[in-house]
């Protein structure tokens, strides 16, 4: 299992558009994805729990990875949150 | 005869036969089933239906109204692909042996609900998409296919609110206007209004049941105001209007996509003033080549507290956007004793024009400016910003306006927030700064004439009082001779230098300012493509 936090700098948080390329995105991979805004958590292939989520700019999530294919998904997954969100 | 207030959300005026649009709340009924797999196959079926029609209508909207204007239709299509929106709707049908309809339409209430019981106006406005995508499963379940949508006149649409595939699907020649009960300026609908440029006003108190398909609504977005079956005098005046609207707009659609280039070969730009974001419409529509004044008083005038930096952020970011890469001049805050807002405090004046007002409330109270200019070079990240101060007599002025910057540019590296350095330049509006122009073009990227102010404070004539209206010209040498000195001194430091003022769409002058050598005119939207006409027959040189 791999983790890392990240503080969104995108200005509406992850909102529709972005939710949706998120979710293509951990599509590709084996591996479960979580992202976890404090207390609550949502599978990072579900738009509309991700969505709920309510994450806003400034906010820190945690994206926790695990499956076979954890360390590529970690790499792909750190690059996409850096340049989207 | 009635007459009621809204909000405009895309300016016009119009007249036509009222379309009422009730929406019949989808009636659907609980029936028990007794093969789940073939309920869930059904299900699956009117999924697939609908993604194939969400992507017809995709393709429509960005015909319609570009790119952004379409991707909602793209997330409406995603939703339908989200695992727990299925599951959920799948898992009901096989518990409760129930009909594929009763589970889409309680599963869209529940997610819906969900939507708008978030404390984020961007996420609550999304209860509306999750239900329109459940309305959507349901009539492909059912087999209906949307009708109540074509028109076969032209019509003014009333509704409660509209859907934004609602909106879409509606043959634009056929749409007059929209009036809504509900809805918001950040309403999907709204911006689809404005895209498509339909006149539309939301937020009208009317009563859907006393309004009958057939009746005369007269739309004045202008004026913010919707009038059913208007007097036959109210119909004339509207006519005319309208008549005068539409002629305009023909004489100058074939100047649309044309350059602004003299019969010598010279070009000059042409840019429209706009006073708030809903005006950036406009400024398209009209083929403007930029945004040559976006006055930033509408941000802080009508409520009760200063905007913060992250709303103003959001505004200016939203104009960028939209103008994708074209040139947006932001003039900074340029309230003062005459436009009062009373949250600042600002005490009354014998000489409000001559007084507190403008760059010298913001070097006054730091607080405020610092606020405005956070939020401008973090938007300048998205797209082509300059950034324009008001009001400068002097280049002590623009060092300490260098001073906040170079501040704010520290602040916003500390914080690690990204932002981009802006073009900067001043306005040429009082007699000083022309005279000391040619140190200013030292100090700044470009000059903008402010020729209201300028002739004001030049012929010492108040333009509100009557009683010297005869002594008022504004083509007065006085001011031309300013102007020309401006122009050369801003070209001797390499910089451009444009007009904003009225001056700059007077027609009689434009040959003038050509060859002086103004490289760039700003004017009300409505008056770009009269200055290109004008433009086009001028030579540059003799």
């Amino acid at each position: 299992m791999k983790k890392f936090t990240y503080e969104i700098k995108d200005q509406l948080g992850i909102h529709a558009r972005p939710a949706g390329m998120l979710v293509k995105e951990a599509k590709k991979f084996e591996s479960s994805i979580v992202i976890r805004k404090e207390e609550k958590e949502s599978g990072a292939t579900k738009l509309m729990a991700l969505m709920g989520l309510g994450v806003k700019c400034g906010d820190k999530i945690e994206v926790e990875i695990s499956g076979p294919d954890e360390e590529q998904a970690f790499e792909e997954m750190q690059s996409f949150f850096s340049e989207n969100l | 005869m009635q007459k009621l207030q809204g909000k405009a959300v895309c300016r016009g005026i119009v007249m036509g036969p009222v379309s009422v649009l009730r929406k019949e709340e989808q009636q659907v009924k609980r029936r028990r089933i007794t093969d789940a797999d073939a309920e869930i196959l059904r299900f699956t079926e009117s999924v697939e239906q609908s993604k194939l029609q969400l992507v017809e209508l995709y393709d429509k909207a960005v015909m319609q109204a570009g790119e952004s204007g379409a991707a909602i239709f793209e997330v409406h299509r995603m939703m339908l692909e989200d695992e727990d929106y299925l599951d959920a709707i799948h898992s009901m049908i096989r518990t409760e042996m129930v009909n594929a309809e009763y589970a889409a339409a309680v599963t869209g209430d529940n997610f819906s609900e969900m939507f708008a019981g978030m404390d984020d106006a961007y996420m609550k406005a999304r209860a509306a998409d999750v239900k329109d995508i459940s309305e959507r499963l349901v009539r492909n379940l059912k087999g209906e296919i949307e009708t109540g949508l074509l028109y076969r006149e032209p019509s003014v649409i009333v509704a409660d609110d509209l859907s934004p595939s609602e909106t879409i699907q509606m043959e634009k020649e056929n749409i007059l206007g929209f009036v809504t009960v509900h809805g918001s300026t950040n309403s999907h609908t709204a911006i689809l209004a404005r895209m498509m440029n339909i006149p539309a006003l939301i937020g009208v108190q009317v009563d859907l049941e006393q309004l009958h398909t057939g009746m005369t609504a007269l739309v004045d977005a202008f004026s913010e105001e919707v009038i059913f079956e208007p007097s036959e005098e109210m119909r004339k005046k509207a006519e005319e209007k309208i008549r005068g609207e539409q002629e305009k707009l023909l004489m100058l659609q074939s100047l649309k996509g044309q350059q602004n280039i003299t019969s010598d070969g010279h070009k000059i730009d042409i840019y429209a003033n706009i006073g708030s974001v809903s005006d950036v419409g406009y400024v398209l529509e009209n083929d403007a080549g930029g945004i040559g004044l976006f006055r930033s008083e509408f941000l802080y005038l009508g409520r009760n507290d200063f905007p913060t930096e992250e709303e103003q952020f959001l505004a200016y970011r939203q104009v960028l956007q939209t103008m994708a890469g074209k040139k947006v001049v932001i003039r900074t805050l340029d309230i003062g004793a005459d436009k009062k807002v009373d949250y600042f405090g600002l005490e009354n004046e014998a000489n409000p024009a001559m007084g507190y007002r403008a760059i010298r409330i913001c070097l006054k109270r730091p607080d405020i400016f610092k606020t405005q200019l956070r939020a401008l070079w973090r938007a300048a990240v998205y797209g082509n910003l300059s950034v324009m101060y008001p009001m400068i007599t002097s280049v002590e002025e623009v060092e300490n306006i260098r001073a906040v910057t170079e501040e704010i540019k520290g602040d916003l590296d500390r914080e690690g927030i990204p932002y981009q350095v802006p073009e900067q330049g001043i306005m040429i509006e009082t007699p000083a700064a022309v005279m000391v122009s040619d140190e200013l073009a030292e100090l700044v990227d470009f000059f903008s004439i402010g020729t209201n102010d300028l002739t004001q404070y030049t012929l010492a004539i108040d333009r509100q009082n009557e009683q010297i209206e005869e002594f008022y010209n504004p083509h007065h040498k006085g001011i031309l001779r300013m102007i020309r000195m401006v122009v050369d001194n801003a070209h001797k430091a390499g910089k451009w230098v444009g007009i904003c003022g009225e001056l700059g769409a007077d027609t009689e002058l434009t040959e003038t300012f050509i060859r002086m050598g103004v490289d760039e005119l700003s004017v009300a939207p409505a008056m770009v493509l009269k200055v290109r006409k004008k433009v086009r027959p001028c030579k540059a040189l003799d």
